[in-house]
């Protein structure tokens, strides 16, 4: 071989450089790996060890305008793993359905969850009763990744009798967080459902807190804290509303298991909504930490629809209460004065071309002036009227006091009334064809029948128009300043004629009475037909008092109710209730 | 009494590493939830003192003993390995495979590491007995054989990193013997076109240097159409192998290429590594203060991927300062070779070294991704008793050669 030194000495040297230059590959390497991207590294492993566990806010307290608590938190407990992987995570609810009840379900939609947010811990239990949180506390150890801490839990003291406007909270679904109204939320969040809590959802929230958990590679929380910096939550803001607790429970009482429909208490001055509710109602406090499937199913059939709000959604047809409205937009153009009689008298009908059109009186009301009519409901005179004004003329009339408009109160999902639009004529076209309808739709429009669906609260806001100057607060349940819109311009005069008359009394000589008592309830009861079930009537009842001086108006309608009076004792009551004095209620007027 | 410390600077670097390795173990040890790695420190400093106590002892023999014992010592570990494919059993992650030797369940060692020692020496008695140098591929029988035998029974355990090691011994005491550097090329051809096979251009490429090579070294005419032919063959034949591998096998070599492929599996070790090292910066999150290592992110912390630890805890610093050390030992070990008394010194000196090498570049590359993972120990820095006895016979044996070679200063440092 080869060994003399001098090829020796070559070999080595070329070995060394070799080495050398091996080395160095290594060394840059290692430069361009720690170096180089050492904040991408660093990053990757600050992610690999911390996680974020969200410490949810305690939602805004709301307040009624005693500040009596509506809305409030309590002590409750979220049970949620940190998972590595969703097969471990899986495997971990299954050793988990055995100490405490998990469906098949609640997994499938527990792994969901987590592969949405990896790294967050997965929501297992969002409201985790006592007895199962100390189950867990005490065998924590097989558990690795389980995070038990307490989260703030709604709930409403007074349950079902507030749950029309106040609504209720529920974790965010799929569907929502994809839409961009829940663009900064995460799954897992409790969020405002429906009401007040869905309303003013950005202000309630407040703000989470997070806390970092040091997790090893198998998910396993090593330290607790200390980890980084926590970040506190903030409360929500408290919302103070106009509701007045006492009326809205009175109201709740009212209508008790077996009346079916909505009531809505304003004060004409601000608009503030002092009371609203719809019956039947739900207990809000059961949907909080997930709504029971069968519960849900059972509210969704039920064919009385607890979960629609016959206040701000149900239209339905205004009937007799609507008359004000014909007499406000023809004395307002002038046709008439409260004290002109109409051409015929009322013999307890009408005919109009080849249609009789009857009075809900058939013995008839006689010759009888507005005011008269307004007192005794007289369809008659109405429908007179209503052909001396003309169809447009109603039409736009109507529009113009917000017959065809959302009230704008605060609360989500309020349904646009029906009516027909400005082109009255081409909206009847459309709706029957062109040789589909006569002039006779005047007549029903008139007496609030016909093409007139309106909800609750639109009537009530009409009627605080009609209890103050003709302008008509927006109806609010949190406290704003007052937002007013003019719905028609009479004089003083016109105005304090019309109170009159519906009040009904001064004329009857029924005002010693009142006198005595202090109070005159101002108002107007509606049966209106119901389209679906003609024997059974909705019953409306929407007036104010006192008479002279309105604190508030009440908008009540009992669905499938029969007669208007109905409404109107229960209206009574609500009155009589807020005011503290028991109103004469004359109401001597049906339609 | 003879010269012990003869060449205190190689023993220094070994023990520094060593020391700084045992550190590191240590520190491997120090996990939030304990493994079995805690303890593992202790037994690694307990075989570093046997491992200098035997270092001692090999330096005090005579390298002629060491040649006299060279060829049984070769039979035994061939006998050994060849019994293992029997008797062998599995470890730790490499559970399925037969490279531990053990007697009653007790596990002794891995015969492998002792194959490393004895295939030098025996490689280099047969290398150090010719007077020329090979001019032919055919005149390599004799060497290919020596290697090829252990190599083969090694590769059925499986265990493919010391395969590896294997063929880089081979290749470094052929070139250390004096073969061309052209004819070791023409040698390892078949498999670097097996390798570029995936890329026809790369391939023709390679192909036609090759080529040039040959009509410019002019080796034998048979020899040379027979190194082309099998070129050719492995082109072709290695995407049909490919297609033949089992996806598991397939999966592994592609994710090498690139681990995000599976980062929760397959990827993980060296995604987990890479990020532990690249998280460290210039100066590392501390020693015993790596997350990475502490939170179990990182696999076989205090063994293959003892260096990741290096690289979070102590940075780029740390990496420098370990890499200077081989590098040293390394440079220092050629310096042996090169003095080496007789042929047969130097290439058990270089033949060690190149040993080492092999596992510096494949252990360290791994965790940077450089590598492929083979499970292949660092020298003086994995947990793992018979290794690091195997090391330090190894700078027994260099400080034996080094006394007796040419420029030792007699009678200095003897104690």
């Amino acid at each position: 071989m080869s060994f003399h030194p001098n090829d020796l000495a070559r070999r080595a040297r070329i070995a060394s450089w070799a080495l050398a230059a091996l080395f160095t590959v290594l060394l840059s390497a290692f430069f361009r790996t720690q170096i180089v991207q050492n904040s991408r590294y660093a990053l990757q492993s600050e992610e690999n060890r911390l996680r974020e566990v969200p410490l949810p806010a305690p939602r805004g307290v709301i307040y009624d305008r005693h500040n009596q608590v509506i809305a409030e938190n309590v002590p409750g407990y979220s049970v949620s793993l940190l998972s590595p992987t969703s097969d471990s995570l899986r495997a971990s609810l299954q050793r988990l359905a055995t100490i405490i009840p998990l469906s098949a379900d609640e997994i499938d939609l527990a792994v969901r969850r987590y592969k949405r947010a990896p790294n967050r811990p997965t929501v297992v239990l969002s409201d985790a009763p006592f007895d199962v949180v100390s189950v867990l506390e005490e065998r924590r150890i097989e558990f690795p990744g389980l995070i038990i801490q307490s989260a703030p839990k709604r709930y409403y003291p007074d349950g079902a009798a507030v749950a029309s406007f106040v609504g209720y909270v529920g974790e965010i679904t799929e569907a929502e967080l994809a839409t961009p109204r829940y663009r900064s939320y995460k799954a897992g969040q409790q969020i405002g459902k429906a009401g007040l809590e869905r309303e003013y959802e950005d202000s309630l929230r407040g703000k989470e807190g997070v806390r970092f958990v040091e997790v090893d590679a198998r998910g396993r929380v090593v330290r607790e804290a200390g980890a980084r910096q926590d970040l506190l939550p903030q409360a929500g803001p408290p919302l103070y509303t106009n509701i007045d607790l006492d009326l809205q429970r009175y109201v709740a009482a009212l209508f008790a298991d077996s009346l079916q429909g909505g009531a809505i208490a304003i004060d004409p001055k601000t608009g503030g909504v002092l009371a609203l509710y719809s019956a039947p109602s739900y207990d809000p406090n059961r949907f909080i930490g997930g709504i029971p499937t069968d519960l849900w199913k059972q509210l969704n059939e039920d064919p009385r629809h607890p979960l629609y709000n016959k206040v701000i959604q149900g239209r339905y047809p205004p009937g007799s209460t609507w008359k004000l409205a014909t007499a406000a937009i023809a004395m307002q153009d002038g046709l008439v004065t409260l004290d002109d009689k109409m051409p015929v008298p009322c013999t307890g009908g009408f005919q109009f071309g080849n249609r009789y059109f009857r009075c809900w009186d058939p013995r008839g009301h006689g010759d009888v002036t507005l005011a008269g009519a307004i007192e005794q409901s007289c369809d008659v005179y109405f429908y007179q009227l209503g052909l001396k004004l003309g169809l447009s003329r109603l039409v736009a009339g109507g529009i113009r006091l917000g017959s065809r408009d959302k009230t704008g109160i605060d609360l989500p999902d309020e349904s646009r009334p029906i009516f027909p639009y400005a082109d009255a004529e081409e909206y009847y076209d459309r709706r029957y064809g062109k040789r589909g309808w006569s002039q006779a739709v005047v007549l029903n429009l008139s007496i609030g029948q016909g093409e007139n669906g309106q909800t609750v609260v639109n009537m009530a806001r009409f009627y605080t128009a009609l209890a103050t100057d003709g302008s008509a607060a927006r109806p609010e349940i949190a406290r704003h300043a007052p937002r007013r819109t003019r719905l028609f311009a009479l004089s003083e005069e016109q105005m304090e004629g019309i109170r009159a008359a519906m009040a009904g009394v001064v004329s009857q000589g029924t005002a010693r009475s009142a006198a005595i008592q202090g109070v005159v309830l101002a108002g107007k009861t509606g049966t209106a037909q119901n389209a679906q079930d003609p024997l059974h009537h909705h019953a409306w009842f929407v007036g104010f008092a006192p008479a002279n001086d309105p604190k508030i108006v009440v908008a009540v309608m009992l669905e499938f109710g029969g007669h208007g009076t109905r409404a109107a004792r229960i209206a009574s009551k609500i009155i009589q209730a807020y005011l503290k004095v028991a109103p004469t209620t004359l109401l001597n007027t049906d339609g | 009494m003879r010269r012990v410390l003869t060449d205190f600077p190689l023993a220094f670097s070994a023990l520094l590493l060593s020391l700084y390795g045992v550190a590191m173990v240590y520190s491997a040890g120090q996990t939030d939830v304990p493994t079995a790695a805690l303890h593992a420190w202790v037994s690694q400093l307990k075989w570093l003192v046997l491992g200098i106590i035997a270092a001692w002892g090999v330096s005090r023999m005579s390298v002629r003993f060491i040649e006299w014992v060279s060829l049984p010592a070769y039979a035994f570990t061939l006998l050994l390995l060849a019994a293992l494919l029997v008797i062998g059993t599995g470890a730790g992650t490499a559970a399925s495979t037969k490279s531990w030797i053990a007697i009653g369940g007790v596990r002794l060692g891995q015969p492998s590491e002792l194959a490393k020692v004895t295939v030098v020496l025996m490689l280099a008695r047969v290398l150090a007995a010719r007077r020329e140098p090979p001019r032919s591929l055919l005149e390599l029988w004799q060497p290919a054989l020596i290697v090829g035998i252990p190599w083969l029974l090694i590769m059925m355990q499986p265990d493919l990193g010391t395969g590896i090691v294997f063929i880089g011994i081979f290749f470094a005491m052929l070139y250390w013997s004096g073969v061309p550097l052209p004819l070791l090329i023409l040698l390892a051809s078949p498999a670097v076109s097996l390798i570029l096979a995936f890329n026809t251009s790369l391939w023709g490429a390679w192909f036609l240097l090759l080529l040039a090579l040959v009509l410019w070294y002019k080796p034998f005419m048979l020899e040379g159409i027979g190194l082309m032919t099998a070129n050719v063959v492995m082109g072709v034949v290695a995407p049909v192998l490919w297609e033949r591998l089992a996806p598991y096998q397939r999966h592994r070599l592609l994710v090498f290429l690139d681990p995000s492929i599976d980062p929760r599996k397959s990827g993980w070790h060296v995604i987990q590594s890479q990020v532990a090292i690249g998280s460290g910066g210039w100066l590392g999150k501390g020693f015993l203060e790596g997350t990475q290592k502490r939170l179990a992110f990182l696999p076989e912390q205090h063994t293959d991927f003892i260096f990741a630890v290096v690289g979070e805890e102590l940075g780029f610093i740390g990496v420098t300062v370990a890499l200077s050390l081989f590098l040293f030992l390394l440079l220092r070990a050629v310096r042996v070779a090169e003095r080496g008394n007789d042929s047969y010194s130097s290439l058990v000196a270089f033949g060690l070294a190149a040993s080492w090498l092999v596992h510096v570049i494949v252990n360290v590359g791994m965790t940077l991704n450089l590598m492929p993972i083979t499970g292949i120990p660092l020298p003086f820095f994995s947990y793992g008793g018979s290794f690091m006895l195997a090391c330090w016979l190894a700078i027994g044996l260099l400080m034996r050669i080094s006394s007796e070679g040419r420029g030792a200063r007699v009678g200095e440092l003897a104690i």
